[in-house]
């Protein structure tokens, strides 16, 4: 194709995006658009399964079986929604094991969120209130973006996101409703759940990069502060529900925007996470290695024995 | 209370499905493919909730104020009454599945014998635990053919699993005391006539498989009247260990 025909087939594909029809993954696109789109999704698809790994933690110590149930249920939504991830992804035409390798090897990124420890049983309810919560935020309007694939995976996610959140929230009112203990579980989960839920919307917007492109290509609908302000104002009033202090001691009304004002966000922390240098980032990465190095003997058992009934089918036949 | 042997019959039930499904919830995220961890966990999100049903009835009859996880996370070791079968670990995903199977297969011929129990509430449970037990039984079954006929490395994994679990086996057929009483009421199962038709079943799927039926005659029991392994006070630490560290709280 020469570079005149190319540059055709692009002012054609951005004028479909712009007028909101959505890219299929058979249809033509740019090269960029694919790579970009390989990464976030995959991007999003390792972070619901390393997601598992905090939130697993506490499945064999839920406190009542009503708990240990709701646990289990959301863990394997997020399974799931790491199943439609990948599998909108390999649409882009690269395979599972591929993306699994780049998350092994650490080329490939996963929400930083997870790397932090879940030390006690508030921490379920905090991951579900905020993280999930922010989550929400990052992802309805990625209902709507451009690649269909992601965007209906989107949709069914952001049903599952949302109970979730409300799950999380009512795990942490059960805990302030109770005991002492309890309450102050659920202060200690917040305080340290607050800052790095801020964070998970994403650097500053001076210091983000592919914005504009991303805003062209509905990926990215508004800016991370945007997005944060709006998760700050969403959350505070629940917390008020709950009786809990945010551990922001600069955290104000203002009437004037009608928005909270809040400290500053402590982008070093932010920064050493996201280079491999949190709490948990370690730990995470050898949990998924090990899993899929252990169970290497299983899918080459599950691949032989289908090449043997596929086999004997053919032996039949003939 | 209303019938001791009755209660004590449920919990006989029940403990076997709350100690499996806590064994799978163990695994969760860490097996060797995301569908595999999606069917595991959906076992042990069905395990827990039939338990909670048993539980809850077994709560109701004993008269005295006990809720489902009273019965749960409150026992003794020793008051855990469970087949050693389900207790044992996570070794390596033939076992995994090897355990699932042999105690999947017991699990269903139990549940289409309970259906016809006197007692509405354990015929319902039942009923409603077949349509699930059927799905365990053919992931678990499923499973051994692919790992027993598949490659070399697996064969030997999987055939190393069938014979470590074998022993466990026999204990699923013994008899208790709350089994003799509630057979003869017409409200428990006599599980001892579930034998033949559980081995038989068994033995078939190992030879298609192509696994062999280990050949031992020694068997280990001992769970149902609460001598249990090595394995399970861990296993309960965990699974008590925030009604231990927070008594009388709500969650
Ligand atoms: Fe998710
Ligand atoms: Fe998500
Ligand atoms: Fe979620």
């Amino acid at each position: 194709m020469s570079n005149e025909q190319i540059k055709n087939l692009e002012e054609i594909f951005e004028a479909r995006i712009a007028r909101d029809e959505k890219i299929e993954a058979k249809d033509w696109m740019p090269e960029k658009y694919r790579k970009t789109h390989i990464r976030q999704i995959s991007q999003h698809a390792h972070s619901e399964i390393v997601g598992m790994l905090p939130e697993g933690n506490w499945i064999s110590r839920a406190p009542s079986l009503r708990r240990k149930a709701a646990l289990l249920a959301k863990v394997q939504d997020e399974a799931g929604h790491g199943l439609y991830l990948y599998s909108a992804c390999e649409t882009l035409g690269i395979s599972r094991e591929e993306l699994y390798q780049q998350l092994h090897s650490g080329k490939a990124k996963y929400s930083s969120i997870f790397n932090y420890p879940t030390l006690t049983w508030a921490d379920m309810g905090a991951i579900g209130w905020l993280v999930d919560g922010a989550a929400i935020i990052n992802q309805v309007p990625l209902c709507n973006t451009s690649f269909g694939p992601y965007a209906r995976a989107m949709v069914r996610v952001c049903k599952e996101e949302s109970f979730h959140q409300r799950q999380g929230f009512e795990i942490m009112l059960k805990l302030c409703n109770g005991s002492k203990e309890q309450k102050d579980m659920a202060q200690d989960a917040l305080n340290r759940w607050w800052w790095p839920s801020l964070m998970m919307l994403g650097p500053t917007d001076a210091e983000s990069v592919h914005t504009e492109q991303s805003m062209k290509w509905k990926l990215k609908r508004k800016s991370n502060d945007d997005l944060r302000q709006q998760f700050i104002d969403q959350t505070v009033p629940q917390a008020d529900i709950l009786g809990l202090t945010i551990p922001d001691p600069d955290l104000k009304f203002n009437k004037q925007t009608g928005s909270y004002d809040f400290g500053a966000i402590n982008w070093d922390e932010f920064w050493q996470v996201v280079k491999g240098h949190g709490p948990c980032n370690k730990q995470r990465i050898s949990a998924r290695v090990a899993a899929w190095d252990n169970g290497a003997w299983v899918r080459d058992a599950a691949m032989a024995h289908a090449a043997k009934k596929e086999e004997l089918k053919v032996k039949i036949a003939i | 209370m209303k019938s001791e042997h009755l209660y004590n019959y449920i919990l006989g039930i029940a403990d076997n499905s709350l100690i499996l499904g806590q064994r799978l919830g163990e695994l969760c995220g860490h097996g060797p493919s995301l569908e595999t961890d999606i069917a595991g966990t959906n076992i042990s999100l069905d395990l827990i909730g039939q338990t909670r049903s048993y539980y809850q009835y077994a709560a109701k009859i004993s008269g005295e104020n006990k809720t489902e996880d009273d019965i749960a996370f409150l026992r003794l070791e020793r008051g855990y009454k469970n087949v050693l079968l389900v207790e044992q670990p996570n070794t390596h995903f033939g076992y995994v599945m090897g355990r699932q199977y042999l105690f999947d297969v017991f699990h269903l011929l139990l549940l289409q014998e309970l259906q016809f129990s006197k007692d509405q509430t354990l015929a319902a449970i039942a009923k409603k635990g077949i349509k699930e037990v059927s799905y365990h039984k053919r992931f678990s079954g499923d499973w051994i053919k692919r790992l027993g006929d598949g490659t070399p490395e697996s064969t030997a994994k999987m055939q190393e699993a069938i014979d470590d679990l074998w022993p466990y086996t026999q204990e699923l057929f013994d008899m208790t005391d709350a089994d003799t009483a509630m057979a003869q009421e017409g409200i428990g199962v006599d599980v001892s006539k579930l034998k033949e038709s559980y081995y038989k079943q068994v033995k078939t799927l190992l030879t298609q498989a192509t696994l062999e039926v280990p050949q031992s005659t020694y068997f280990s029991r001992g769970g149902k009247n609460g001598v249990h392994s090595e394995h399970m006070g861990y296993l309960l630490a965990d699974l008590q260990y925030m009604q231990r560290t927070y008594p009388n709280m709500e969650w």
